[in-house]
Parts: structure tokens; C-alpha cells; sequence
């Protein structure tokens, strides 16, 4: 049965809006998802009723939080089909994920020579903190080339490794293009060279279903607000027996066993990489989110948004001047492009001024502009609540935006 | 020639005209953009660029007796419209009004609204580069 996403739409307060006199388009769901109506009341029951800081309360409140906060990390757990809840650790967000594998397995294990592989479609967040951790280890990056589509290329990948690939971490669906990479594939590579691997899932959980044991990646990196969750809140997978053996990130209250003056002992994982009092509301308030994509059904959701791409990818593609950039054959609902003779900024803000978002720049991946001549690009970006309708709008201002430079 | 204040006074009524129209706005400053006098090739070197979170902008100056003449280029359109309005007020004054130049019409235009307040960083730099400039001839007036 297809989806009914007027009624879904009710669900998401913000979405009912006006911007700039016309009904907002919001597609920029890849920087961050809207939020339902469950996940603020969420957090407000958390702050009116239960507010408490969890573990070690010997009253109620702390234990009614302790128990909901534990209940989010057994619905993620749930969520990526990891083994057990203790391999599900709370950040703030994919970035501090990747930066404590970088920092923590990182300075542990890498030595000088060895390399570190990352591809070309990386954000940011998934390039600087192992260019740190090489800097400071004198270990080599590695990068993975694409084609013109935005494909990683395997066979090149498969030349860079050897005995000296020590780490793998790689974007699993690229945030500026939508390309999914085929990282089955390459975990099973990077393992047969005896390489760990990371997955940058931050805008893959959205949208694919994500089984971490089917997959075998060592680490899987996302966050909650593009998850229709909280924002300031990211998780962290990692498998028992390589957290472990990881030092712990952060010092502080909660992740310690026993303190003296002459030694600490850490805490068992989790607790001992989620140093100082967490961010208890959003994560509670996240189960909600996690409920709200298991109400709707992954599969469910993904087939909307792949309909809503095929009816972009047409309509936009019949704009003069439209010039789609990433045209990957596997692909989420990520529409980047750039339209001739135009500045992405001048787009963004003439679309703005007809209520609707997007995105305009580099997306935090300039390595990859670089590499594909370009200064930026701008990308739509559709999630469940998204209508075509919507998206007709979309073309219609494009075109007449389209029009000043392409008579 | 009219003041630095009647120019910005001028700008304020072009936009009171367009009203909270936001298109219409923004077609009109990329209409005053298009007006800008062509940006001399040799210019266009990296000592020339103040760098805004998306748009690049060129600037660079003559000395025309003792005013300054100003002259700016921009990757996007938009950014353009919005340097032309500040030639407009500052290209052909002398350092000393440019340094004292209390520039009212960005804000009364409502200009954050238009670029969005991100940008406004960018705008910020570009007058500050501008106020340099007439700080660099003062000095040279003075010797």
C-alpha cells in the first residue's frame, strides 16, 4: 500500500509554514531531517516528568531515566542489527564518532608507514581527523579515485591495498551527490589484508537498511537529527573486541571504574567511551525517531524517496541548462546540480526567495568539487514527507531561474 | 555631488519601492550588478580576494586627486548587486568621508534578510577592506 503522506506530513509541525509568502519546500533533509511530533513531546515529558541524571541515582527519576536512556541504546542496537547493546556508544553527533576511532584506535594502533585509506567522496569529518592522526603517527593517506558519475572506483581501491593498509573508513552513501557506495565489497577487501573499517553512515541510516553484522564493518559512524531525531546526539558502533581494547577518548565522571590518585581503572564498555553526563533528553527522545522509521517501514520510506528522485531526476532534467552532477547508478534521494552560466549561491537564494530549501557550496567535500571541477553545486535533497508536487514547484522556479542565463 | 547620505537615502526608497517582495529584490540587485564596469583582467589575482562563506570578491582601488575610485567584481550575481550599492555610496569620496561613513542603508534596506545572516559576514569584510583602503591613502595624503 503506498504511503499517505498528507497524513504523514501531519506528524512534522514545522513543515506547515509559510517562508518568504509562499508554503515552505524544505529539501534539505540532508543536512537534517525534520522532527516528528513524538520526538518533541519526547522531550519535553523527559524535561516536565523524568529529568535526572542517569546511572548511579539511587531515587526514581534517576532510575525512570537510566532505564530510558538504556532503552534508546537497545533500540539502536536494534536498529543496525548489532550484537549487543554495549557495542552502541553515545556521541554528539558522526563526527566526534569518527574522531574518537581516530583518536582512540587510532593513536593505539597506527604506527609510522602505515596507511590509511578514505575515498574521494569523503565529507570532511571523515578526512581531517585521519590526516591529524597521520600527521602526528607520520602514517600515509590513501585516497580511492572516482569516475566522472561519482563511482567509487573498486579496482583502484583494490591497488592501493596491502600489507600495510591498517584502516579503511569510507562514506557509505556521499552526502554531495547520493552516490552509494558498494562497501560490502570493500569490507570484505580491507579484511582480507587485515584492515579495520569505518563506516561513515550519516546519511546512509536514513535511507538503506543497515545490518552491521551482515556487513562486518568494524565501526558505523551516524547521527540522530538526520534521523528525524534530536540534534547533538551521534552514535558510535563499534564490535566489543576492538572497543576493548581501545583506550578510552575522553576522561572524566561515568567512563572510570575506580579512581585514586595513583591509578584509574575504566569502566566496561560502553560507559567507558561516554565520559561526563550524556546527552540524556535527545537520546531518550530518539527512540521516538527510531519508532517513527519503524512505523513507516525502511523499505516503505526508501521507495517513496527513490520514486521522488525518478520524478526529479525528469523534471529537472527537462530545464534548459540544468546540468545534474553525480548521475551514480546506485543513488539516494540526493539531487546535485548545477545550472549553466549560474552561481549555486545565486540559485539557492533565488529558490529561498520562493520558499524553498536546499543546499548551495562545496557540502563540506572540497577535495571533491576538486576533483570534479567545480566550485560547489546545489543539491536537493528529499526524505519521506516530501511530495511530488512539491518537486513540480521546485521545477517551476527553476525554470524561470534557469531562464536568465539560458534564454 | 550629493552626500554619502543622500546616495544611501536614495537606495533605501529604490527599496521601500520593491517592498517585502524577496524575488523582486533580488532580480533588481542582480539587475545593478550587470551595471558594474568590467573588472580589470590584471586585477584578478589572489592578493585581490576577500574570501565570504560562498562568493568571491575582488577589489581593488585608483586614486583619482585626493578621492578614491573603487572597483569590485564577484563570482555570483547576487553578491555583485550588493557591491555595486556599496560603490554607489563610497567610489569617488575622499578617505576621510569613507572613514567616516556610518553605512545605515544595509540594515535599513534590510540586506540580512535579503543574503541571509551567514552572508552577512562576507559584506562585513568587504567594507572593512573598503575602510582600509581609504585608511592606506589617508596615510599617503599625509606625508
Amino acid at each position: 500500500m503506498p504511503l499517505n503522506i498528507e497524513e504523514i506530513r501531519t506528524m512534522f509541525p514545522v513543515l506547515h509554514q509559510e517562508v518568504n509568502g509562499k508554503p515552505l519546500i524544505y529539501f534539505d533533509n540532508a543536512a537534517t531531517t525534520q522532527k516528528p511530533q513524538s520526538v518533541l513531546d519526547a522531550l519535553t515529558a523527559y524535561y516536565e516528568h523524568d529529568n535526572s541524571n542517569i546511572h548511579r541515582g539511587a531515587h526514581t527519576l534517576a532510575d525512570r531515566a537510566t532505564r530510558y536512556y538504556e532503552e534508546t541504546r537497545d533500540g539502536v542496537k536494534n536498529f543496525i542489527n548489532a550484537n549487543e547493546s554495549a557495542e552502541v556508544i553515545f556521541t554528539k553527533g558522526t563526527t566526534e564518532s569518527i574522531n574518537l576511532v581516530a583518536s582512540s584506535f587510532g593513536r593505539k594502533f597506527i604506527t609510522k608507514g602505515d596507511e590509511i585509506i578514505i575515498s574521494t567522496l569523503e565529507h570532511h569529518s571523515n578526512i581531517v581527523p585521519w590526516q591529524m592522526l597521520c600527521e602526528e603517527k607520520e602514517a600515509i593517506l590513501k585516497i580511492i579515485p572516482i569516475n566522472d558519475k561519482g563511482e567509487i572506483l573498486l579496482e583502484e581501491f583494490e591497488n592501493l591495498l596491502s600489507d600495510k593498509t591498517k584502516f579503511v573508513s569510507i562514506v557509505h552513501v556521499s552526502n554531495a551527490l547520493g552516490t552509494i557506495n558498494p562497501v560490502k565489497e570493500i569490507i570484505k577487501k580491507a579484511h582480507q589484508v587485515g584492515a579495520k573499517v569505518l563506516l561513515d553512515g550519516a546519511q546512509s541510516t536514513n535511507h538503506l537498511d543497515i545490518d552491521v553484522q551482515d556487513l562486518d564493518c568494524d565501526f558505523l559512524a551516524f547521527s540522530a537529527h538526520k534521523l528525524y531525531g534530536p540534534t547533538g546526539l551521534g552514535i558510535l558502533y563499534g564490535k566489543r573486541s576492538l572497543l576493548e581494547i581501545m583506550p578510552p577518548y575522553q576522561g572524566g565522571g561515568e567512563m572510570i571504574k575506580e579512581v585514586t590518585f595513583a591509578k584509574t581503572t575504566y569502566n566496561e564498555i560502553p560507559f567507558k567511551f561516554e565520559a561526563g553526563t550524556p546527552n540524556i533528553a535527545d537520546v531518550i527522545a530518539f527512540q521516538k525517531a527510531l519508532d517513527f522509521i519503524s512505523f513507516i517501514g525502511k523499505s516503505n520510506i526508501k521507495k517513496h524517496e527513490d520514486e521522488l528522485l525518478d520524478h526529479a531526476n525528469e523534471t529537472f532534467g527537462q530545464i534548459k541548462g540544468f546540468v545534474p552532477v553525480g548521475t551514480a547508478s546506485e543513488k539516494v534521494s540526493v539531487v546535485s546540480f548545477n545550472i549553466n552560466g549560474m552561481h549555486p549561491f545565486d540559485v539557492g537564494v533565488m529558490l529561498d526567495a520562493n520558499g524553498i530549501a536546499v543546499r548551495t557550496g562545496h557540502h563540506c567535500t572540497q577535495p571533491l568539487m576538486q576533483r570534479l571541477g567545480l566550485e560547489g553545486t546545489v543539491r536537493a535533497s528529499f526524505s519521506v514527507y516530501n511530495t511530488k508536487s512539491e518537486i513540480d514547484q521546485m521545477a517551476v522556479s527553476l525554470a524561470k531561474i534557469a531562464k536568465i542565463k539560458n534564454k | 555631488m550629493s552626500s554619502i547620505q543622500d546616495i544611501q537615502n536614495e537606495i533605501i526608497e529604490e527599496f521601500e519601492i520593491l517592498g517585502d517582495d524577496k524575488e523582486s529584490t533580488i532580480y533588481y540587485i542582480m539587475e545593478l550588478g550587470s551595471q558594474l564596469p568590467k573588472f580589470p583582467e590584471e586585477e584578478r589575482v589572489d592578493e585581490n580576494i576577500i574570501k565570504g562563506c560562498q562568493s568571491k570578491v575582488w577589489l581593488t582601488t585608483r586614486g583619482d586627486g585626493d578621492r578614491i575610485q573603487y572597483l569590485a567584481d564577484s563570482n555570483t550575481d547576487i553578491t555583485k548587486g550588493l557591491i555595486s550599492l556599496l560603490i554607489r555610496v563610497l567610489s569617488g569620496r575622499t578617505p576621510q568621508e569613507i572613514l567616516k561613513a556610518d553605512l545605515d542603508f544595509i540594515d535599513k534596506i534590510g540586506m540580512g534578510n535579503i543574503i541571509g545572516s551567514q552572508r552577512s559576514n562576507g559584506l562585513s569584510a568587504m567594507i572593512k577592506q573598503m575602510k582600509l583602503y581609504a585608511l592606506a591613502y589617508q596615510a599617503k595624503q599625509n606625508v
